[in-house]
């Protein structure tokens, strides 16, 4: 057996003085051969080879693109009536057409995109940021005072989110900053919640003890070690809440609260496609493909995102 | 479980309370009174005030409505002459109620059956499609797939009734706009239960038994599966009844959600009141028989919710 061993090896006749340390370099042995991987790297790489949130990444940044520049590509404004050329089907002056008003539908379309994934995001974002505040107090100081905000959030979720939307718009009127301005008082509920779990979670762990037995103060602990060990989670549910602003502003334009003519979203075009739909079809199915292919865009670079920044989803 | 029930039905009672209170206050701070039309003279204006107690103290009036309320008289209309928002709701509310069990029912047995099949053949085929068709039904909105069928399916093709809702016919092109949505979110939860429950012990305690691949799929996986699905049935609810809101009235159905959309356009604010009211109190009311029923089906959410 040995001897096998050693034939392979070619061992056979090398005398054992021949063998000794070469030298040891602490340095070399220490030194990272390749470049650190970091959390957010690390999410960025596994979010790359997701395919289908690539594509949806694209959908975004062309969309987000084009509602930049589009309007200015064409020589049309979207607010101005050709009285003359109402209806038009698309052809090489007007690109996508023009509506019940003679105005440019493919400038309709670029200053609607404008204003949903204005709307998307900035909601969105607001959203965020009160139900951190507000869920993080709660979590953080815990006692009477979580008990009371959570008995509000509570109640308050139980009113369904569109109700509830609808009444405050029928006061505060509609518009863009009504929207907006409706949507965070809404929204922030679900975010609170998720928020407050996370914090009364990681308030228990061990570095939040080491770094509050160092002195650490309550507004280190918060920005410096619960915000960052929070931010996957809070990032997924931002991306999620963007398609749900989108979705929710084109239902209100679709019942009549959305913002006011001449200004337009998608939903208002759909809305006003779908009046004439019969006659005119491509009025609604342009509107309709760049809303649901955004919104099918969001959805897929969201769940991309939350497989790549969820380590508790990873499986 | 007593004691459960009792706070999760004080906690009904309560939401439903703020809400009404949050529809008198909104309707209050609208600008101007019903009848501060200038063609109106000031006597008439002051008279038909008082008639309405609308000139006494906000508490008093408060008081009233809550006791209007308690006796099941939400007002009159201010659109349709001489009709109550009550009757107009008792005319309405067969058709929202019919299309929102069928939108229901449909949701809920396809969308189970897409996910259970998909997850049994995860990574085939038929479990692409079936994912295709979900993220479809979450991304395209109920009103676009609304006017996307009726324009395709029943002006283009002819296939089915246009609008209305008469017969059989009538029926399938709104239940299925209405449902789509809901099914997709529904299989998606379903595909992603039983993936976890598979990799479970008891699973594995089954299999070791010797039980048929049919059994333990049937008795152990599915049954397991279906709990977290109880949880949304809620949320289910409400979605299928918001959206009776634009699928009414895209196909003219004359149900309580088509007077909604109307009452808002029209400012009509008893129509809009009454209905909110009528809506979140059926809403609350199914979300807390959906607690009670997890906690019936689930008695580990019971000794969750204390801690």
């Amino acid at each position: 057996m040995s001897d096998i061993m050693s034939d392979v090896l070619g061992l056979v006749d090398i005398p054992l003085e021949e063998f000794g340390v070469l030298g040891k370099d602490e340095y070399v042995s220490e030194v990272v051969n390749r470049p650190s991987v970091g959390y957010w790297k690390d999410a960025w790489r596994r979010l790359r080879k997701n395919k289908l949130a690539m594509i949806g990444l694209c959908i975004i940044i062309i969309y987000t693109i084009m509602a930049i520049i589009g309007p200015w590509m064409t020589s049309f404004s979207y607010r101005t009536n050709y009285l003359m050329e109402t209806n038009i089907r698309p052809n090489a002056q007007h690109w996508f057409g023009t509506d019940v008003l003679g105005r440019d539908l493919w400038a309709r379309v670029w200053v609607g995109a404008r204003i949903s994934l204005f709307i998307g995001l900035v909601a969105a974002l607001v959203q965020t940021f009160l139900g951190i505040l507000i869920g993080g107090v709660a979590g953080y100081f815990g006692g009477n005072l979580d008990l009371v905000i959570m008995r509000i959030v509570d109640i308050l979720s139980g009113i369904p989110f569109l109700i509830f939307v609808i009444l405050i718009m029928m006061v505060i009127g509609s518009g863009l900053f009504p929207i907006i301005i409706t949507f965070a008082i809404t929204g922030w509920l679900g975010m609170a919640r998720l928020v407050r779990g996370q914090v009364l979670q990681l308030k228990e762990q061990d570095f939040m003890t080491a770094a509050k037995a160092m002195g650490a103060s309550s507004s280190r602990l918060i920005l410096k070690h619960l915000i960052p060990n929070m931010s996957g989670v809070i990032i997924v549910t931002l991306t999620m809440r963007i398609p749900q602003a989108i979705f929710t502003e084109a239902f209100l334009s679709y019942i009549g609260l959305g913002v006011k003519p001449p200004m337009t979203s998608w939903g208002q075009l759909a809305n006003a496609g779908g009046q004439v739909m019969q006659v005119h079809p491509y009025q609604l199915l342009i509107p309709a493909f760049f809303i649901s292919t955004m919104m099918l865009a969001l959805q897929l670079f969201g769940d991309g995102l939350r497989d790549a920044l969820d380590p508790k989803l990873r499986k | 479980m007593g004691k459960y029930i009792v706070k999760r039905f004080f906690i009904s009672v309560v939401t439903i309370l703020v809400l009404i209170t949050i529809v008198f206050v909104l309707v209050r701070l609208l600008p101007g009174d019903p009848f501060s039309d200038p063609l109106v003279p000031d006597e008439i204006r002051l008279r038909m005030l008082s008639y309405y107690g609308l000139d006494r103290p906000v508490l008093e009036q408060y008081g009233l409505y809550m006791k209007n309320l308690m006796q099941g008289d939400l007002g009159y209309s201010l659109r349709f002459k001489g009709r109550t928002v009550n009757r107009i709701i008792a005319d309405s509310f067969p058709y929202s109620l019919d299309l929102g069990l069928r939108a229901l029912f449909t949701a809920a047995f396809a969308g189970l059956f897409l996910g259970i099949t998909s997850a049994l053949n995860k990574d085939k085929k038929w479990d692409g499609l079936t994912m295709l068709i979900a993220i479809v039904g979450v991304s395209v909105p109920s009103f676009i797939m609304a006017s996307l069928l009726q324009y395709f399916l029943s002006f283009k093709l002819g296939l089915f009734p246009v609008a209305q809702y008469r017969s059989f016919m009538h029926t399938i092109l709104p239940t299925f706009a209405l449902s789509l949505g809901t099914l997709a979110v529904l299989a998606r939860l379903m595909r992603t239960s039983m993936l976890d429950v598979v990799g479970m012990d008891y699973i594995k305690n089954a299999k070791a038994k010797g039980l048929s691949q049919f059994q333990i799929t049937w008795k152990h996986q599915i049954r397991n599966a279906i709990l977290p699905i109880v949880t949304i049935l809620g949320m289910t609810v409400a979605s299928l009844l918001t959206g009776t809101f634009v699928i009414e009235n895209i196909f003219a159905i004359p149900g309580m959600g088509k007077h909604y959309v109307m009452g808002i356009q029209n400012l009509d604010y008893p129509m809009i009141s009454g209905l909110t009211i009528v809506y979140g109190t059926f809403l609350v009311f199914s979300q807390f028989l959906v607690d009670i029923l997890y906690g019936f089906i689930d008695p580990r959410i019971r000794v969750d919710k204390k801690n």
